[in-house]
């Protein structure tokens, strides 16, 4: 299968790569892994005029903390995720998504960054961010922007990048208190999308209720769903099982999965409900010291 | 667009298109026919080469960004004329039936040993896991891989 005709440039700087980015315009699009656009590529379900390739942009490919934060470069591969200290001490959320993503051949080339502009409903990372209230900073020419992960992601494949623009960096805020999180994916192989895919997270307050709960769910709506309603009710709240049933429940009757080769919506439905409460009880674990 | 990249050791320079699949390039204008094309849609690994000593899928990148780096195929695996101990490992423990999957399930077990020369039988499993055989159900190609690292036994 072949792409449509395009034209390539491969800048070696940011600042190159921005002023290709603002030149091309709308034709323009980023290749950084292309695990994700060079399939559409083959199957025409992309035709961008312009790809400006950032492999060799390598000042992108940090995994860093910064300002409390802790920042992926857009070159910071799946593989270096699973890989870095940095991700398992500090977020537990992300730790345990990063070795699920795809294959190894995959997460040795894909982008954590790719795949948070990209908005595929069954890609992993975006239920990730969601659930631990990420920030997108999206750079063009004329400057830079950080935009909440709730403003980015618009819908089914659909961000809200502006032409010109592209992601330079995710940032996950650090939890100062205690925290914890997990990702829960059902696959039905290794690589395949999720059937569903359950992100969590959790952070207590000195008391050790719920300071704040994230939740955000894959592959059961037409597009990442955070669960606002199940977070905002466990504000305040002592966790325990009782507490993650119903936000069980919540999640369940919120998401609007469909009934496809990869099992009937009611069936989805039960498993949203159980990981919702299997990875709430991760993440307190977690938390307290004890996962 | 002109390319010059390095495959298996040997410089080579070509005139190609941007989208000309890496695994085109190499199979097509390289005559190396040991990368094979399985799915062509991301999923199978029969594709699978070395890039600058990591294991991707070579119908999923382009040619042109094999510019200036370095490929290794099935091909490149032995040295001196000889097979390379996972080759031989495969060889004597049967690790193939059809062979379709053979080249991308070697290389990325030499990757693996490269890194972790005694590697479990989870830890095959789990560097293998982007490659599928429909033939073996995987018992020989673990234990094959296992055979060719440590001592070599």
């Amino acid at each position: 299968m072949y792409p449509s005709a395009f034209d390539y440039s491969a800048p070696g700087t940011l600042d190159e790569a921005l002023a290709t980015l603002a030149e091309v315009g709308d034709e323009g699009r980023v290749l950084a892994g292309g695990q994700s656009l060079i399939p559409m590529m083959k199957l025409r379900l992309a035709a961008p005029g312009h790809l400006v390739d950032i492999n060799g942009v390598s000042e992108l490919s940090y995994i860093n903390e910064s300002n409390g934060h802790l920042a992926v470069g857009a070159l910071a591969r799946h593989a270096d995720v699973a890989a870095s200290d940095l991700v398992s001490n500090t977020n537990g959320t992300m730790a345990s998504a990063a070795p699920w993503i795809s294959d190894p051949l995959v997460r040795n080339r894909g982008t954590l960054c790719g795949s948070v502009a990209h908005c595929d409903p069954e890609g992993d990372w975006n239920s990730v961010m969601l659930a631990v209230g990420a920030s997108v900073v999206a750079r063009s020419a004329s400057g830079e922007r950080v935009v909440p992960i709730t403003d980015f992601v618009v819908d089914f494949y659909t961000n809200s990048l502006e032409a010109g623009e592209m992601v330079t960096e995710v940032r996950v805020p650090k939890y100062a208190g205690s925290a914890g999180g997990a990702y829960l994916k059902l696959e039905r192989k290794i690589g395949d999308y999720a059937t569903v895919g359950v992100a969590t997270h959790l952070a207590l307050d000195g008391a050790g209720n719920v300071a704040e709960a994230g939740l955000a769910l894959t592959s059961v709506h037409p597009h990442n769903l955070k669960v606002t309603e199940a977070e905002a009710m466990m504000v305040g709240e002592t966790p325990g099982a009782d507490l993650f049933a119903e936000a069980a429940a919540i999640a369940a009757r919120s998401c609007d999965p469909d009934s496809n080769v990869r099992g009937p919506a009611e069936f989805k439905r039960a498993v949203v409900a159980e990981y919702t409460r299997r990875g709430f009880a991760q993440a307190l674990a977690q938390a307290r010291g004890e996962g | 667009m002109q390319i010059t990249t390095t495959v298996n050791g040997t410089s080579e320079s070509r005139d190609i298109e941007p989208r000309r699949l890496l695994v085109d390039f190499i199979r097509t204008d390289l005559g190396l026919t040991g990368t094979h094309i399985g799915c062509d849609t991301t999923s199978c690994g029969a594709c699978t080469v070395l890039f600058d000593g990591m294991p991707v899928k070579s119908c999923t990148m382009f040619a042109v960004q094999a510019d200036g780096k370095e490929v290794t195929t099935v091909e490149g695996l032995g040295q001196n004329g000889g097979l390379h101990p996972v080759q031989e490992a495969f060889k004597q423990h049967h690790g193939l039936q059809c062979g379709f999957c053979t080249p991308g399930m070697m290389l990325v077990g030499a990757a693996l040993l490269d890194a972790n020369p005694n590697p479990t039988d989870d830890e095959v499993r789990w560097a293998i896991s982007g490659n599928i055989c429909r033939c073996t159900g995987y018992m020989n190609i673990v234990t094959a891989i296992q055979a060719a690292g440590g001592d070599g036994s």
